[in-house]
């Protein structure tokens, strides 16, 4: 286990910020925390970097304790926060050599690094412009730069995508997918659920400070949502039809949905629905197997626990 | 938070020490606040050493202590070197150190920093450190031009005793902006605005040096009532008059280079009668005499601005990395 956490509790006062979270990551994983504001992702993050104190649990990363063994672990561990910022009148390339002298890096070996992940970041032309003219998308690649510049073991990114615009957010998570390509273990907090998706192997999601489901995404849509194949529809007329594919075995439950229907199943029954629909004697216009997002899971999810309360 | 209170923590809370003094170092020299320091600066020593030379040419020349003298004579309307250098310290060391802690709050950079393999106790030492540095370049350069422009001037070297109370005069100095320097980091800790940390800093400045005065006369009055009928007790009244003037570093400085700049002076505070007998009045005490009258002083500064660090300290390792 890279990340390891036990009974990881954090109270602000009342407030309880974090509560009883285990979490166990294994190497060359990448994990995503998701929640909604205030869901005690970043608090989770700052304990297990050893920036907060936790106030019960324990927490081992590469086997170190925050507590105890900062420095050895923070020598190994790349943190990206939520809000990056930089020493605005210094150049990208000053920056970047202050954090190597903080790491006590050699000057040679630093300049060879720096150079290595501007350019692999695509800021070799501007590295000799002063931080304050960046824009936000530079600045965050500044940021994964730095990150990168200690050859981590671990990196753990704080909403890596936030504020930047859709292309610029993809182009940036393929660049965290290149750092599971090298080995590197990667924990990520977001709430933006469909980026995740793409590139987390596993996820966690934050209610109020617990950690409430977790998994594959496939798993937890399979646990949430029922089934796992969702099936869409047009037909016409739609009388009568949802009772009748209610009725097909493996069938969870079906919605009307505009002009069409949504059916969720165990398996993928296109041909089945098809059939029956042609039985029933309409005409189907349209027929997709949509896959399940981690929008959904965490839509229906917080929906359950608010007709719970 | 404090994480190492619990248990021992691996490695030197020194680590990264180098890296963030020089950094800041040099962030301090290239800002734009040195440039108008250096300008005061360049004002301030020539303003010196005219006063010195007008009041030296109006008084007999059979003065040893003509360096000395530069120093402490004012000229109207100028104020004296040391009485300039006393106003303008704990404002430049104010200006060094009021956003030291809460301008990497502001700039976002506080938690990139913390989270390298380095302690916070670095981080404190070293902006500390380099405020102090770039305030002692300062002080040097300072006293460099106005011993180089009175040699010109007045074309007297100084003698070796002279160049020592000199020296020791800088240290003094040093001292005291040093503990302008903790307060403007306290402030710096405290209050997470930079104009208002400023501002703070700013007035507990002129609380010491516009009122605190008025308060120690009030606390001396209130402490030790003056009796008409016991002439004991207008003794008792100026020594607590001095004790609370004591406590503000205003005093203590004060005191210091007077002991340390004018040879002549025996003691510090109200004499007895019984202490100046068997004493040549006006004759000039060796430097190790003035010094020994000026130590209380000197480590009362340095105690200060210690103390002034600690507190910096205790409040910094408390703080969430979090703005
Ligand atoms: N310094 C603090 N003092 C008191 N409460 C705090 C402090 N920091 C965080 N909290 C509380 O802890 C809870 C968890 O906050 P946290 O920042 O970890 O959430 P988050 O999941 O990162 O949210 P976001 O998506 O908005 O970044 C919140 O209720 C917040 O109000
Ligand atoms: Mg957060």
């Amino acid at each position: 286990m890279v990340i390891e956490a036990q009974g990881l509790t954090k109270r602000y006062g009342k407030v309880v910020a974090v509560e009883g979270l285990n979490l166990a990551i294994e190497a060359g994983e990448v994990y995503g925390l998701l929640g909604p504001n205030g869901s005690g992702k970043t608090t989770t993050i700052l304990m297990l970097l050893g920036l907060t104190e936790p106030s019960a649990g324990t927490v081992r990363v590469l086997g170190f304790d925050p507590a105890r063994e900062p420095l050895s672990l923070k020598r190994q561990v790349g943190y990206l926060p939520d809000s990056v910022g930089f020493y605005g009148e210094m150049t990208a390339w000053e920056n970047l050599a202050y954090i190597a002298r903080l790491n006590g890096l050699p000057k040679a070996e630093a300049e060879r690094r720096m150079g290595r992940v501007l350019e692999r970041m695509g800021l070799a032309e501007v590295a000799d412009r002063p931080v304050s003219a960046f824009s936000r998308g530079m600045r965050q690649r500044l940021g994964l730069a730095e990150v990168l510049l200690k050859e981590p073991k671990v990196v753990i990114l704080d909403e890596p995508t936030l504020g930047l615009d859709p292309e610029a957010a993809q182009e940036f998570l393929g660049m965290i997918r290149g750092l599971k390509a090298e080995g590197i273990t990667v924990l990520l907090s977001s709430h933006l659920l469909h980026q995740v998706q793409a590139i987390c192997d596993r996820v966690g999601l934050f209610h109020k400070g617990r950690l409430v489901l977790e998994g594959r995404v496939e798993e937890l849509a399979q646990r949430v949502l029922g089934g796992a194949y969702r099936i869409r529809l047009e037909a016409s007329p739609l009388e009568g039809l949802a009772e009748r594919l209610g009725a097909l075995p493996g069938v969870a439950r079906v919605q009307l949905e505009g002009t069409g229907l949504r059916l969720e199943a165990a398996q993928d029954i296109r041909s089945q629905v098809a059939r029956a629909v042609l039985e029933a004697g309409a005409s189907l216009t349209s027929l997709v197997l949509e896959q399940p997002s981690l929008d959904e899971v965490y839509a229906r999810y917080f929906q359950e626990v608010r007709h719970a309360a | 938070m404090q994480p190492s209170l619990k248990g021992r923590r691996e490695g030197s809370p020194w680590v990264g020490l180098w890296a963030v003094f020089f950094k800041e170092m040099a962030d301090h020299l290239s800002s734009t606040r040195m440039r108008i320091l250096e300008v005061l600066i360049l004002f301030s020593a020539v303003g010196a050493v005219y006063a010195g030379a007008q009041t030296l040419r109006q008084t007999v020349s059979e003065d040893p202590f003509l360096l000395l003298r530069v120093f402490t004579a004012a000229q109207d309307p100028l104020p004296s070197f040391v009485a300039f250098l006393s106003f303008f310290l704990p404002l430049a060391a104010i200006a060094l150190g009021f956003d030291a802690i809460n301008g990497e709050y502001n700039r976002n950079t506080l938690s990139r920093v913390l989270a390298q393999p380095i302690y916070r106790d670095a981080l404190l030492w070293g902006k500390f450190l380099a405020g102090l540095a770039t305030l002692a370049l300062i002080l040097l350069a300072l006293f460099l031009l106005v011993v180089g422009l009175s040699l010109i001037f007045l074309g007297v070297p100084p003698d070796g005793e002279e160049v020592g109370r000199a020296l020791l005069f800088l240290l003094a100095t040093l001292a005291y902006a040093g503990v302008w320097l903790g307060i403007a980091l306290v402030c710096s800790v405290l209050f997470r605005s930079a104009a208002t940390s400023a501002l703070a800093a700013i007035a507990v400045w002129l609380f010491f040096a516009l009122f605190w005065g008025i308060i120690a006369q009030l606390l001396a009055q209130a402490v030790a009532p003056y009796d008409p009928f016991n002439p004991e007790s207008e003794l008792r009244q100026a020594e607590a008059l001095l004790a609370f003037s004591r406590v503000s570093p205003n005093t203590l400085y004060a005191e210091a280079i007077q002991a340390i700049l004018n040879p002549g002076v025996r003691s510090l505070g109200p004499v007895l009668i019984s202490q100046l007998q068997g004493a040549l009045l006006g004759s000039p005490l060796p430097l190790g005499q003035s010094l020994l009258l000026a130590w209380p002083q000197l480590t009362g500064l340095i105690a200060l601005t210690l103390l002034l660090f600690a507190l910096a300290y205790v409040l910094f390792q408390r703080r969430e990395v979090r703005a």
